[in-house]
């Protein structure tokens, strides 16, 4: 045991423990997470899938510092009631765009993964000023005062550049024209041919709260709305085996 | 680790000294070893029957063929053998006949109620009550007709939604901009008039003259509604939007209308004519 009698050495010198704990630790990284990104069967490829619109991900920061990832999660399991209660259970790839995801394991609400065009918008208005006034169980607080911030979209361009230096593919184009797509997609009688060319054409375009502007009502109904839609299941089946 | 006494000497040490006090080298507890040795057998067993081990472009399968996907798949499909018969006949079965055929009625009606209560709950409530502009399905009246047909249309394409080309759609006129605030004054108290009793009874004869100019052709003359445009009864004590005076001025100056998703795609055939069934028996289905 001549070998074991030197950890004496490291144990004695604490830049050298310091090296070689690194060392271990990095091996130990490198074997968990480094094969995911040649795995293939990690990396699903989804039809449909596609970067958020401005407005979308205005909405997405408010969902975000509203803190309703505390009680919503958005991640349906495979597993029969999940499926049953919430539709299809989640795919990695559906929130491929999402940074950071809002997958969750927290429910005091109900998963929301693909609570999309489940409810109208004026649910979601009379559910958002007084979440009792539709649903008399939810402990839910009420969230009214979103429809009385209007937002500019001033700064949304820089929003998606951060979104694109972390991977997101938002073109210049998109980029450039952030500010027009962001009022474009709560205002039915604007010009939003620019906005259906870059994001497509599933895309909901309407006034979410029911006032010109935008408000920020308007956005978090808009991500509220398109969450689970973009992925067609009526013609894509997963890969059992993944 | 305390000083070593003379009885125990015979016990080896670890050799680290530290100001005289020394560390017994007590074997570990035998049941403690053979624990952890089991732990690596079981390890390195798991590994081998589990997926693990990544590689460069996939991972071991492991030898169960263990997926979590191919398992819900499964779950589903063994449900689906289980009440695919029951399932099958209540899609073949023509919808006004089910309700004689105690059997598949008693299935539907229960399969519709589980339905109701996860997909219809939050609009409609979870007693299908209602709540203030979504409607009431236990009552006699009903905006788009409340035999089991039209139930059946409303679940399956919804109202006034984008989403599906089939869905019935209307919209009310906003008043507000096209009749004088006085005429306005004059038609709610005759609405009012209709169920009940007028804020200003005096207002109540030029209204009805409002109304039979510009409301009469959707409510209907006497008030009483049709339900092939979603057009509401005025003359019944139901509101879905409330029925005091300045509810209905609201509705009468900026219109209303509800939306209701179709549900067509998220729910299968026979969970549409299940949940149809289900809202038909509550006690209004006509």
């Amino acid at each position: 045991m001549a070998l074991l009698d030197k950890h004496k050495i490291i144990e004695t010198n604490a830049t050298l423990l310091l090296v070689l704990s690194f060392l271990v630790v990095t091996v130990g990284g490198i074997v968990q997470i480094a094969p995911l990104f040649w795995l293939e069967n990690t990396i699903e490829d989804v039809e449909g899938m596609r970067p958020y619109t401005p407005l979308e991900l205005a909405g997405r920061d408010i969902y975000i510092r509203e803190g309703c990832y505390v009680c919503h999660s958005q991640m349906i399991r495979p597993m029969r009631d999940e499926v049953e209660r919430y539709g299809h259970y989640s795919l990695a790839a559906e929130s491929k765009y999402d940074h950071p995801f809002q997958w969750g394991s927290k429910r005091t609400g109900p998963d929301l993964a693909r609570v999309g065009g489940r409810y109208s918008d004026e649910w979601h208005l009379d559910h958002m000023r007084d979440p009792q006034s539709v649903v008399p169980e939810s402990v839910m607080p009420k969230y009214g005062f979103l429809e009385r911030k209007k937002l500019d979209g001033k700064y949304v361009g820089d929003l998606l550049k951060a979104n694109a230096v972390v991977g997101v593919p938002y073109t210049e184009e998109m980029i450039a024209n952030a500010q027009a797509d962001f009022r474009a997609q709560a205002n039915p009688d604007s010009d939003y041919d620019g906005l259906l060319e870059r994001y497509g054409d599933n895309v909901n375009i309407r006034s979410f709260d029911g006032h010109s502007g935008v408000s920020e009502m308007d956005a978090i109904i808009a991500y509220l709305q398109m969450l689970g839609t973009l992925v067609d299941f009526s013609t894509f089946t997963p890969d059992a085996s993944r | 680790m305390s000083k070593k006494t003379d009885e125990n000497k015979d016990i080896p040490t670890t050799g680290h000294s530290w100001d005289g006090i020394e560390e017994y080298d007590n074997p570990m507890p035998r049941w403690w070893v053979w624990v952890f040795y089991a732990t690596i057998v079981w390890g390195i067993g798991y590994s081998i029957a589990y997926p693990a081990w990544p590689g460069i472009k996939s991972a071991t399968a492991g030898v169960l063929g263990f997926s979590t996907r191919a398992n819900v798949a499964a779950d589903i499909q063994a449900q689906e053998d289980k009440l695919g018969p029951i399932n099958a006949k209540l899609e073949a079965a023509d919808l006004t006949a089910i309700v004689d055929d105690a059997e598949l009625n008693g299935f539907a009606v229960s399969s519709g109620a589980a339905v109701f209560k996860t997909w219809c709950a939050q609009c409609h409530g979870s007693g299908a009550a209602g709540a203030v502009g979504y409607p009431n399905l236990l009552d006699n009246d009903w905006l788009w007709g409340g035999d089991i047909e039209n139930i059946y249309l409303t679940v399956k394409h919804g109202i006034r939604n984008e989403e599906d080309d089939d869905a019935r759609y209307s919209q009310m006129t906003a008043f507000g901009d096209i009749l004088e605030a006085e005429q306005i004054d004059e038609v709610v108290n005759f609405v009012m008039s209709l169920s009940g009793d007028p804020v200003d009874a005096s207002k109540v004869e030029a209204g009805a003259v409002v109304y039979e100019e510009n409301c009469a052709a959707c409510h209907m003359e006497d008030g009483t509604g049709d339900q092939f445009q979603g057009a509401p009864n005025l003359a019944d004590a139901i509101w879905l939007f409330g029925g005091d005076y300045d509810s209905i001025a609201q509705t009468v100056k900026y219109s209303r209308f509800g939306v209701m998703p179709a549900w067509q795609p998220r729910l299968s055939e026979a969970q549409i004519r299940a949940v149809s069934l289900y809202v038909h028996q509550l006690g209004g289905g006509e």
